[in-house]
């Protein structure tokens, strides 16, 4: 119950609105706590204030969540106009900022349909299981300084734990839809997610090796040198892998509108169809927020509020997956599993290496009390950051060249066509 | 090689992504028309009609309805047919422009405006009334004596059958129009 | 060997990338087209049949709405038989008309098929959207032409409706000067790509051999290295005198189809150039009356259109409506061959080949 209470700060904050009394004023006077002598709860009822506090930390994250969730559906439309040369939602509202609105109300007033082949309860269900799974990576990701649900010392690998629910969500949609798109859908998500979980979570060792800890705060705070310079190998499979992970081009195959219609929500319609999109869009926003946590420093940055430069990294790697959506086709189902298999999980396990190698080589061992774990400082991560570098480029064009997937061959475009004269 | 295709199309995105939209806010904004623009409410001379019935003859589809009666008076032909009714139902108009083509005495011009949607079929018959009492903003479309006027419909006040111009008929060809055979004598003669 | 229990699924008529109301029955085992076939006629309304109900001048309007990419050439098809018909001939002045706008609307009918082509391929609308922006371009230059965008009439039996406007030729010149960019950009887009190489080389591939027993024509026969287009082989109107050269493929394959198109659209700039340079004035039209009766005979004639070899043979008994009107599409010959192109290979390619073989289901059911 401490832990919490020492941690959070809108958690520690509402706790003490309630039930701040002589018994746990050492608990309310830490920094950051608005300073109150009495709470408005009689002695006795900490347990309900406790319980408050709770509930409207999650009210506040889930609806800020959701909130940017659909603010980012009204940017990616903008920003993707943007590139395609036109102008985007710009009728609701001042520049068509209350569009998510809009849709949003649409949505709820359309009808709800269920096909008659349908399995009703499966059908119903994956929306609600689609959204939770982004829901609950909520609870460990620090959004700035001091301001996370709950600081869970396994935070990564509760993070890749609840997202390979996306999975089954998908899987359950494609399924109960009994519709042959959709299940094509369906079989595509389970192909390339379980494919794609592999490099992800292992390009994130060398992260937990470096920073010598799975907790989001802790390897934020480990980041002497931000890793995107330290692990560049990393953070390429990493940025990779979550661009197939939550689908998005070039990996979209798994709603490819071209070919499978919309996949695994071919069927749905309305609200429910909302809820796959916000979940969408929503991932986008965790991915962006989990890449800024791993490689940039999450949170930390001079001058600005640290919620700012949160939200600054986040939002560019947002922009830099709408670029790459704005810009390349989609690849066919065998070379997206080939890429997985061939090329981003050797160069995972290559990143493994190298390094454990430089952590056992550079960093200082020392023992306290929660057993052994390895230092490194400033210079040591430049130090590696230069190997690193030379690294990534050799494994790249290597491997590229061993496994075919530089395209040489597809590339020769001069000699492919040539103009015959006249008759 | 190694996603450096990939870069140089990123580069051009990136290009695009400051370049001004190239669309337009429709119902605010409007793209320029060309005067020539075969558009919607015909524009109908009433004093020039002769009853003729060219039109309704030559459109592809039909959908010109022209009933006359003989005796009352035309301003411009001296004709004695009476229109009683002059109906085009545009609602299967394909704005091919035939009838203007066709229109002997050019009393018939296409017009300049695109937005005539109605909410029931039965309005979108253009009738006679309809077709007198409309701004007379026809295009230019098939008429060269508008065009050499540098008339243009979309900035222009309306225009009068006595200024609206006419060609002699048909303008590209130096003579009344001949038989088949005469017409095809002269192709050999060409030849 | 099936892998699995093989699922049939009728790809369309309604389906976001069939271009139209285009049926596949497929077979697939998992992703794997194991047997297909097509079903066409969703979209058949019966224009050689209602030709033979209209006067010739208003069969014009007919082929307009055939391959409503490219009306333009659909015109000047028609027209060429017509022509045949009564051995009209044509003015100098139209002959240069109507090349620039077929020229026009086949870069048109081209930067559709690109666009489309790589909306199938994934990319979102960006390429769409780029291409379109050029062919809106080419869009307004038809319409100080002819008045409309697409169903344009433009050509008339002996040459075209009217003279251009004063204010077309500036515009042309425009466009001409600034179009090799835009292409430059497509090709700096797009050719280099690998995912884009990925998806289009070396699939669904269709041998010379093949082409030619399938009757298949334009971009799709010459990615198979066979050097045929009706302007070279069979000059019509005034192509002869232009100096152009003709993109030839080697393989066949997807990319092939797509890289032609592009080099074609440079082709048609240089046609382009060298008609603003060589048109003089004069008469548009010859002196043909507009209730034509041709003599009785009939007539083929025929022209490269964007997607092949366009022929539209006339009989005519004397009367002021042809007796027998018959189009040879070149969408439907395209796609005789798509069994042989698609089986064996996986859903997502199928999608690409019928955006590569560029049908236009206008054309395909007539």
């Amino acid at each position: 119950m401490n832990s919490l209470l020492e941690s959070n700060v809108i958690f520690r904050n509402v706790y003490c609105f309630w039930a701040a009394n002589p018994g746990n004023a050492e608990q309310c006077t830490p920094v950051g706590a608005v300073a109150v002598k009495d709470g408005l709860l009689p002695g006795g009822l900490e347990w309900l204030a406790y319980v408050m506090a709770g509930l409207s930390v999650i009210l506040l994250i889930v609806n800020v969540y959701l909130v940017f969730a659909a603010l980012y559906t009204y940017v990616d439309r903008r920003v993707l106009a943007k590139f395609q040369g036109r102008i985007g939602p710009n009728r609701v509202g001042p520049f068509g900022i209350l569009q998510p609105l809009a849709d949003g109300i649409k949505l709820m007033t359309k009808e709800d349909l269920v096909p008659a082949g349908a399995d009703r309860w499966i059908f119903n269900l994956a929306p609600v299981v689609m959204m939770s799974s982004g829901i609950l990576v909520l609870a460990v990701l620090p959004f700035g300084k001091d301001s996370f649900v709950v600081d869970l010392n396994i935070g990564i690998l509760y993070v890749f734990a609840i997202t390979g629910v996306n999975t089954l969500a998908m899987f359950m949609a494609g399924l109960a839809s009994a519709n042959r798109y959709a299940m094509f859908g369906g079989m595509r998500a389970v192909a390339q997610l379980i494919s794609y979980e592999i490099p992800v979570v292992l390009s994130v060792v060398g992260i937990v090796m470096m920073a010598g800890t799975m907790s989001l705060v802790g390897i934020v705070e480990a980041q002497k040198v931000p890793f995107i310079f330290v692990q560049p190998l990393a953070f390429f499979v990493f940025i990779a892998g979550s661009s197939a992970e939550m689908n998005r081009s070039p990996f979209d195959q798994v709603e490819a509108e071209g070919e499978i219609i919309a996949g695994y929500h071919t069927e749905y319609s309305g609200m429910k169809f909302g809820v796959f999109q916000a979940a969408e869009f929503g991932a986008v926003l965790i991915t962006s927020a989990l890449i800024a946590t791993l490689f940039l420093k999450g949170w930390e940055g001079p001058f600005l509020p640290s919620h700012v430069w949160f939200l600054l990294k986040l939002f560019f790697f947002a922009f830099i997956f709408i670029w790459i959506r704005a810009t390349l086709p989609r690849l066919r189902i065998d070379q997206i599993m080939a890429y997985a298999w061939k090329f981003l999980l050797p160069l995972s396990l290559i990143n493994i290496f190298v390094v454990a190698a430089e952590v056992l080589l550079l960093g200082d061992q020392i023992t306290d009390s929660s057993g052994v774990s390895m230092d490194l400082t400033t210079s040591d991560m430049w130090i590696m950051a230069g190997i690193n570098v030379v690294v990534a480029i050799v494994a790249v064009i290597g491997l590229a060249k061993i496994t075919g997937m530089d395209a040489r061959e597809s590339t020769k475009v001069a000699n492919v066509t040539r103009v015959i004269k006249g008759t | 090689m190694y996603g450096l295709g990939i870069l140089k199309g990123l580069t051009v995105t990136m290009r695009n992504f400051f370049r001004k939209p190239f669309t337009v806010q429709y119902p605010e904004e409007r793209v320029a028309q060309h005067p020539r623009f075969r558009g919607e409410e015909f524009t109908w001379y009433e004093e020039r009609c002769t009853g003729c019935a060219s039109c309704a003859k030559y459109c592809p589809l039909g959908i010109i309805k022209i009933v006359t009666h003989p005796g009352g008076e035309h301003v411009s032909e001296g004709q004695e047919y009476a229109i009683d009714v002059f109906d085009i139902d545009i609602g299967r108009c394909m704005f091919c422009g035939l009838c203007v083509e066709a229109c002997p005495y050019d009393a018939l011009f296409m017009g300049s405006g695109f937005e005539e949607g109605q909410y029931s079929r039965k309005d979108l018959v253009i009738t006679k009334d309809r077709l007198i009492k409309a701004d007379k903003k026809p295009s230019t479309w098939f008429r060269p004596q508008l065009e050499s006027q540098q008339y243009n419909s979309q900035s222009e006040s309306p225009v009068d059958w006595e200024n609206a111009g006419r060609e002699p008929w048909p303008y590209h060809m130096p003579v009344r129009p001949q038989s088949a055979e005469e017409s095809l004598e002269q192709g050999e003669e060409t030849k | 060997m099936s892998l699995s229990e093989p699922i049939t699924v009728n790809v369309g008529p309604q389906h976001p990338s069939t271009h139209g109301v285009f049926r596949l029955r497929v077979t697939f085992d998992g992703e794997l087209i194991v047997d297909l076939e097509p079903v066409f006629g969703y979209l058949h309304r019966g224009s050689e049949k209602l030709a033979e109900e209209r006067t010739y001048t208003q069969v014009i309007t007919l082929t307009d709405r055939l391959d409503y990419v490219s009306s333009m050439i659909n015109n000047q098809a028609y027209v060429l038989a017509c022509e045949k018909l009564s051995e009209v001939q044509v003015p100098e002045r139209g002959s240069y008309l109507r090349t620039i706008a077929a020229e026009l609307q086949r870069i048109a009918s081209h930067l559709v098929a690109t666009g489309f082509l790589l909306n199938d391929l994934g990319a979102l609308a960006t390429p769409l959207m780029y291409c379109f922006r050029e062919r809106e371009k080419i869009l307004d230059l038809f319409e100080m032409l002819c008045g409309a965008r697409i169903t344009v009439s433009y050509m008339r039996v002996g040459g075209v409706f009217q003279d251009a406007p004063e204010d077309f030729w500036p515009a042309f010149k425009t466009f001409l000067e600034e179009m090799p960019y835009y292409i430059d950009e497509y090709e700096q887009f797009l050719v280099g790509n690998e995912i884009l190489l990925m998806r289009l080389k070396g699939g669904n591939t269709v041998s010379k051999e093949q082409a030619l027993n399938a009757s298949i024509t334009g971009p799709v026969l010459r990615s198979t290295g066979f050097s045929w287009d009706l302007r070279k082989v069979d000059p019509y109107e005034i192509y002869d005198r232009f100096d152009f050269d003709i993109p030839v493929g080697e393989q066949g394959d997807n990319f092939d189809r797509f890289y032609i198109r592009l080099q074609e659209m440079r082709e048609s700039l240089r046609i382009l150039n060298q008609c603003f340079k060589q048109i003089a004035p004069g008469p548009v039209r010859a002196n043909v009356p507009y209730l034509y009766r041709p003599p009785a005979g009939d007539a083929y004639g025929r022209v490269e259109s964007p997607k092949g070899e366009l022929g539209f043979y006339l009989v005519s008994d004397g009367g002021i409506a042809p007796y027998r009107c018959k189009i040879r599409s070149p969408s439907l010959l395209n796609l005789s061959a798509i069994k042989e192109m698609l089986v064996g290979w996986k859903l997502a390619d199928m999608i690409v080949t019928l955006g590569s073989i560029d049908i236009n289901m206008g054309e395909v059911d007539r």
